[in-house]
């Protein structure tokens, strides 16, 4: 009988974690905090939660999990140990996050860039990168002398898809000329294989690098050919002061921050939010002094339009790359055709692996 | 397709530098092996002379005392996993995988103050009319000293091994310890001075790529290299030429693979990047089944403890 009640005392504790004073918050990261990318980005937001919440919350971190069983086991060693929330840094967790999901309902689950959520306390969340990589394509088409611009990639997943073609149709529309090279990595980080695919790229006539992948080799293997380059997720500006013209920096301190005080209102319910420009959640590194006046000018204004909402990175006419039509005259692209996105659009010369 | 973009002389000596992190690696965990000693923390030994090598280059100001400074550092780390190996007689497999483990932390935590800082550049080494020659000159002439070290450390360790009294003493004891303990050979000391070549040789590799390939320092930034390392020595049963054509091989593939699709041209890019591996696995599967093991040249030895009281 004391055994009975010992244990029902135990799990009535064990339903309530919201109510203590002290939220638990555990994050888990597909790459180390220090690569100066995506991983360090979600790092900055977790110190700036701290920061604004101090004693009222304890934060703990475990970088570089792989997706699946390592990760299944990092979180749910996390939700037994009464993390109150954790956050899922990184697309390939989302089978993971779901089924750990399951088993503690009590625990609420935040999940970046996925599009799994088969559980009430899984809430998805992502940042409009293409909304970014439409500036940077409009500074590349302009920049570029070569009329080449190379481009690394990691998985040909919807997010880095609908980069791609975001900052092609930027790149076009200021310079008809301009072309694309396309690697990919198959992987998020691996400084040697990224500054081998920068020094291919620049080999074969790119003068502009871009990158979806998180190390910052390609900055410094740019700055060491004398082309140029943007970062990803943080301002890579220290690796190649002349190569960096600029990078989109991930900002998720303000959500973070207003995910983690809807837990301790008691308010938190499993979302579903995609936020840019207007949120806050991207913004641009500071301008290098390289880019011309007029053109810095050009992309505060188009930063501005989108920000405002009055201007769409993805405005018709668009064709697909095999010339069917996919946006019609003025029309803009619905969010559910830019989170599946699997098809380059018209101008791209490579063909997308499947 | 735009093939023509493709410039094979840049092909070829990228694909050299692609190799020579592995090669280094690969060479040192060869003479392991033929000691009769399996160090899986080549990763761990790797990015231990990665880091350590680039914290000395950036206070030096020299790369090269950097490279002699990783591989002390790799040697440092490879004289834990003697210790626990020889003296403690713990599990090899178990032991390297720790070494790997502990090197990645290690490594983390000393070079936490060296992210985001330019180490001190590595010249290329001039060879005057010879990088001139068409074609040969871009491809072979236009590299740093690294890669012809690389190159002429397979020479000596195959000459080591396969004409020098010490190397067939190792040998020895790699193919059959008891029998080597029977003739006085010191086959503890014997495994432990292997241990420290294959952890220098280690550490040189990681250096390379945090010095010269990359070059900078981020935590974790060997990613896999030192398991092709290893997965190179079984590629090329335990012979340094082989070695070498292999290590070409993979850094080939790497190279290649990225250049064919800057070109435009649809490749499997998964399955390219697996190939080394599953030859590995292959290589594997023929040692195991017992008449080939022979013909594989594994050594006799490999991954037995020994202790002079058996």
């Amino acid at each position: 009988m004391k055994k009975l009640l010992t244990a029902a005392a135990l799990s009535a504790a064990l339903a309530t974690p919201a109510l203590a004073e002290t939220t638990k918050v555990g994050f888990i990261y597909i790459g180390p905090v220090g690569d100066f990318g995506w991983t360090a980005g979600h790092d900055r937001a977790r110190q700036e939660l701290q920061d604004h919440f101090g004693d009222a919350v304890e934060t703990s971190i475990v970088e570089n999990v792989d997706y699946g069983a390592d990760a299944e086991r990092v979180m749910t060693q996390m939700a037994i140990s009464g993390t109150d929330v954790i956050f899922a840094a990184s697309f390939g967790y989302g089978p993971d996050v779901n089924a750990v999901a399951g088993r503690f309902p009590d625990v609420a689950f935040q999940h970046a860039t996925g599009y799994i959520q088969e559980h009430p306390n899984i809430s998805l969340y992502d940042a409009r990168f293409y909304e970014g990589r439409a500036v940077l394509g409009h500074i590349a088409g302009k920049m570029t002398e070569t009329n080449t611009i190379g481009y690394i990639a990691s998985y040909p997943i919807p997010a880095v898809v609908s980069g791609i073609n975001s900052a092609f149709l930027h790149a076009r529309a200021v310079n008809p000329d301009v072309n694309f090279r396309i690697i990919w990595t198959y992987s998020w980080f691996d400084p040697a294989l990224e500054a081998d695919a920068a020094e291919t790229l620049i080999e074969q006539g790119a003068d502009v690098i871009m990158q979806h992948t998180d190390s910052t080799a390609a900055v410094r293997v740019a700055e060491d050919a004398g082309v140029m380059a943007f970062g990803q997720a943080s301002d890579m500006t220290q690796f190649g002061p002349t190569a960096h013209l600029s990078a989109i920096v991930d900002r998720w301190a303000p959500y973070y921050i207003s995910r983690i005080q809807a837990v301790k209102d008691g308010t938190w319910e499993a979302q579903n939010s995609w936020m840019g420009f207007a949120d806050g959640i991207i913004e641009m590194a500071p301008w290098n002094d390289r880019i011309p006046a007029d053109l810095q000018a050009e992309a505060d204004n188009l930063i501005a339009a989108i920000a405002a909402g009055e201007y769409h990175p993805f405005t018709g006419p668009i064709n697909r790359q095999d010339g069917t039509a996919w946006l019609a005259e003025g029309e803009t692209a619905p969010d559910a055709d830019l989170a599946t996105m699997n098809f380059y659009v018209e101008g791209i010369t490579q063909e997308l692996p499947n | 397709m735009i093939l023509g973009s493709i410039n094979p002389a840049v092909l070829l000596a990228a694909l050299m530098v692609a190799a020579t992190p592995i090669l280094l690696a690969a060479i040192g965990e060869l003479v392991v092996e033929k000691a009769g000693v399996l160090n899986l923390g080549v990763e761990g030994m790797m990015i231990m002379g990665a880091c350590i090598g680039f914290i000395v280059a950036v206070n030096t100001g020299s790369p090269l005392i950097g490279f002699l400074g990783a591989a002390l550092g790799g040697m440092a780390l490879s004289l834990l996993f003697a210790l626990l190996t020889q003296a403690l007689m713990t599990n090899q497999v178990a032991s390297g995988l720790a070494l790997t483990l502990f090197g990645l932390g290690l490594t983390a935590l000393l070079g936490q103050s060296y992210v985001g800082i330019t180490p001190p550049r590595t010249p290329k080494l001039d060879l005057g009319p010879l990088s001139d020659i068409p074609f040969l000159g871009r491809a072979l002439f236009t590299h740093d000293i690294v890669v012809y070290l690389s190159i002429a450390l397979v020479a000596a360790v195959w000459w080591f091994l396969k004409y020098s009294r010490a190397g067939m003493i190792l040998r020895a004891v790699g193919e059959n310890h008891d029998a080597a303990h029977a003739l006085g050979y010191h086959v503890k000391r014997v495994r432990v001075l292997a241990i420290m070549f294959g952890g220098a040789c280690a550490g040189l590799g990681g250096a390379y790529l945090s010095l010269i390939r990359v070059p900078q320092w981020t935590e974790g930034m060997t990613v896999g290299a030192g398991w092709i390392a290893l997965a190179l020595v079984v590629f090329a049963s335990w012979r340094p030429w082989r070695a070498l054509a292999g290590a070409y091989l993979f850094g080939g593939v790497v190279v290649l693979q990225l250049n064919l699709q800057a070109a435009g041209v649809k490749i499997p890019v998964e399955y390219l990047s697996m190939s080394p591996y599953l030859i590995t696995i292959f290589v594997l599967v023929l040692i195991s089944s017992g008449k080939a093991r022979g013909s594989l040249n594994a050594p006799g030895s490999l991954n037995r403890p020994f202790h002079a009281s058996n």
